[in-house]
């Protein structure tokens, strides 16, 4: 027995039917294009030109076409890697994480927010692979046989432990995103008409029937993945921020940066999921499905996570002070007053005070406050990276070195183009993969719908009406 | 040879899980039922027992725990000892992040791989389903007929009474 509260807001409005979710779904992938989508995907592409034009000229004229120098040696790309990774962090918390603490309400976002993950890691494996300067060399990084003895990693570096992490994350995402997309492609392989369409989603559906064997199965696995996916994205945010922490450089060497790092992670993800489904929901019509309720409960998790990295950026400060170590103190009133305050008080501003706001329901529930002040999240996690790495290594101990360190064209080439290659990424799956998880959705309807779909000339044929009564809830999913 | 099945339509969980129910009672063996997405308490009805894929995971997160550790300690203890920031060659701490991260990804891999293969998952251009409508809201019960053994009659009687709003023949070629 599950008890629904009668106050709790209803998850799918409009009185929809199984039926009508898997219309609603499969409208845009088998519809034609339309305008507004091939517009978008145009922009994207020119997004993703630049992204190859800076590749190209990185690896044929080399790093020297980026900005850094021998004092800021990791700067603009491994402030972007962060930051991408950050981002992809919410779509495993809300497929996992959320999945474990059973809220039903992520349902209908888990599958767009896996989506956002895969494609923000593949954007952010794009730095670390092209600071290498020679990508081709990249599988040196595995402990592979070699003919120098052989000559093995080095296990004790955070390096090599963000290639374990990083990759691992990756793969396990991929599968999981791939066993919910599975049911939901069998859907869409019996409704297809065109020969194309037909067997290309067959081949996708992998010969799923939707048997009660398989579902059971199919749910073990769901929760078993999710339980090996709560603490891998855990541990994915720890080690990049070991990469920082491990070090001797004043401003990084701080036991504080893995719960930092992983709140700061939650944080940038859920704005970039909102921003992404504030315009999906309303380019595809899917208000029935992400709605208010769906947006005001993201909304609360960027309130927490905020606050959490308010917190954490007032200790830093505190256990600089308290610490009595010089070099500390310094990088830290450097961060705030020295030549790159603005980019501290732009962190400050857009992470610590915008989200606030959110304690106002009214702001909490305005779809167009939210997704103004999502962006500037994400303005601000990015500045959050920069200032942690540009502003630590900048001013180290000796002055002689000290240096300052601007980005080149090519450097924002490349970063912008991430966001270019990002975007075609997901708009392509936007029109070809259902985005929401109809098998889900459809599980959790008769308990969280507005209207209950009713069946009454079944139960008259059916016998006591007591148990028909309170079958509606016991047996609803999750 | 050729299978006939019987399959029994529904539109709606709950009637489908008591018709389970009184079906299994009359003494008819259910062949399979599929569903649109995964009805809660369909296991129990049908008597399917609980998938031994956790203990699976377990032993491939088992070995990918080994295989880590014997990896890092074998190259950098044995194979090739170097001294790296003053640590033993063996230093366990370092080890922990490479371990968790392998024993997470042979976990989950190896119960995907052994779930595809139980449940006979596969890229393939067949479709297999019985009745379409069952990936979209239709419940379907597939009995499978016997010639001279099942009274279609009663069948059918008793899977209406049930709360069937179709019920259908199938043929499927083997």
């Amino acid at each position: 027995m599950q008890h629904v509260s009668p106050i709790r807001e209803p998850l799918v409005t409009g009185g929809k039917t199984y039926h009508d979710i898997t219309e609603d779904v499969c409208r845009q992938v088998e519809a034609k294009p339309n305008m507004r989508w091939a517009i978008a995907l145009a922009v994207a592409l020119v997004g993703f030109a630049i992204f190859c034009y800076s590749v190209y000229r990185t690896l044929w004229y080399g790093i020297g076409e980026w900005g850094l120098n021998k004092t800021v040696g990791w700067a603009w790309d491994i402030t972007n890697f962060v930051w991408w990774v950050g981002i992809g962090h919410a779509g495993t918390l809300i497929s996992a994480i959320l999945l474990l603490f059973r809220q039903k309400w992520r349902t209908s976002i888990n599958r767009a927010a896996e989506a956002m993950t895969i494609f923000a890691v593949i954007c952010a494996a794009m730095f670390p692979v092209l600071h290498m300067g020679r990508p081709w060399m990249a599988l040196w990084v595995l402990p592979l046989p070699n003919t120098y003895g052989s000559l093995w990693v080095n296990f004790n570096s955070p390096l090599l432990w963000d290639v374990f992490a990083i990759s691992t994350y990756f793969s396990v995402s991929l599968v999981f995103w791939y066993i919910g997309l599975i049911p939901d492609f069998a859907t869409i392989r019996d409704r297809a008409t065109g020969p194309i369409a037909r067997r290309a989603y067959a081949f996708l559906s992998f010969g799923w029937t939707g048997s009660a064997k398989a579902w059971s199965r199919y749910e073990t696995v769901s929760l078993i993945l999710a339980g090996l996916a709560t603490p891998l994205v855990l541990s994915v945010h720890t080690i990049v921020s070991f990469d920082f922490a491990t070090s001797v450089i004043p401003g990084w060497h701080t036991t504080i940066f893995p719960p930092y790092f992983v709140a700061g992670a939650i944080f940038s993800g859920f704005a970039m999921v909102l921003t992404l489904m504030i315009i999906t929901r309303k380019v595809f019509k899917l208000e029935d499905y992400i709605t208010l309720e769906h947006i005001e409960s993201m909304n609360k998790v960027i309130i927490l996570t905020g606050s959490i990295v308010g917190v954490a950026y007032i200790t830093e400060f505190f256990i600089a002070w308290y610490s009595q170590v010089e070099y500390e103190q310094y990088a830290f009133i450097n961060r705030a007053t020295g030549p790159y305050w603005w980019a501290y008080w732009s962190m400050m501003t857009c992470n610590v005070i915008t989200p606030q706001l959110f304690w106002f329901r009214s702001i909490r529930r305005s779809l167009t406050a939210t997704f103004i002040i999502t962006i500037f999240v994400n303005i601000g996690m990015w500045f959050e990276r920069f200032v942690i790495i540009v502003t630590s290594l900048h001013r180290d101990y000796l002055p002689s070195s000290w240096a300052m360190f601007s980005p080149t064209s090519i450097d924002i080439g490349v970063y912008v183009g991430t966001i270019g290659l990002f975007f075609t990424l997901f708009l392509l799956f936007a029109k070809f993969f259902p985005v929401i998880n109809m098998a889900e959705v459809k599980a959790i309807l008769k308990s969280s719908s507005e209207v209950k779909p009713h069946h009454q000339h079944h139960s008259n044929t059916m016998h006591g009406t007591a148990k028909d009564s309170n079958s509606n809830t016991s047996h609803s999913n999750e | 040879m050729n299978k006939k099945f019987v399959l029994g339509i529904y539109d709606d969980e709950d009637v489908l899980l008591t018709a389970i129910e009184n079906v299994r009672a009359a003494g008819t063996k259910i062949y399979e039922v599929f569903s649109p997405y995964p009805v809660h308490g369909i296991d129990d009805v049908l008597g399917i027992k609980r998938s031994r894929l956790p203990i699976a995971a377990f032993f491939f997160g088992l070995f990918g725990t080994s295989f880590a550790l014997w990896m890092q300690i074998w190259m950098l203890g044995f194979d090739w000892p170097m001294i790296i920031g003053g640590k033993p060659h063996i230093a366990l701490p370092s080890f922990i992040p490479v371990t968790f991260e392998l024993t997470v990804l042979c976990a989950a891999h190896g119960m995907v791989i052994t779930f595809f293969i139980v449940t006979k998952l596969k890229p393939s251009m067949k479709v297999p389903v019985f009745d379409k409508r069952s990936t979209d809201d239709k419940f379907v019960m597939a009995i499978e007929v016997k010639d001279g053994e099942t009274d279609l009659a009663a069948l059918n009687n008793l899977l209406r009474t049930n709360g069937a709003i179709e019920v259908n023949q199938k043929e499927v070629l083997k």
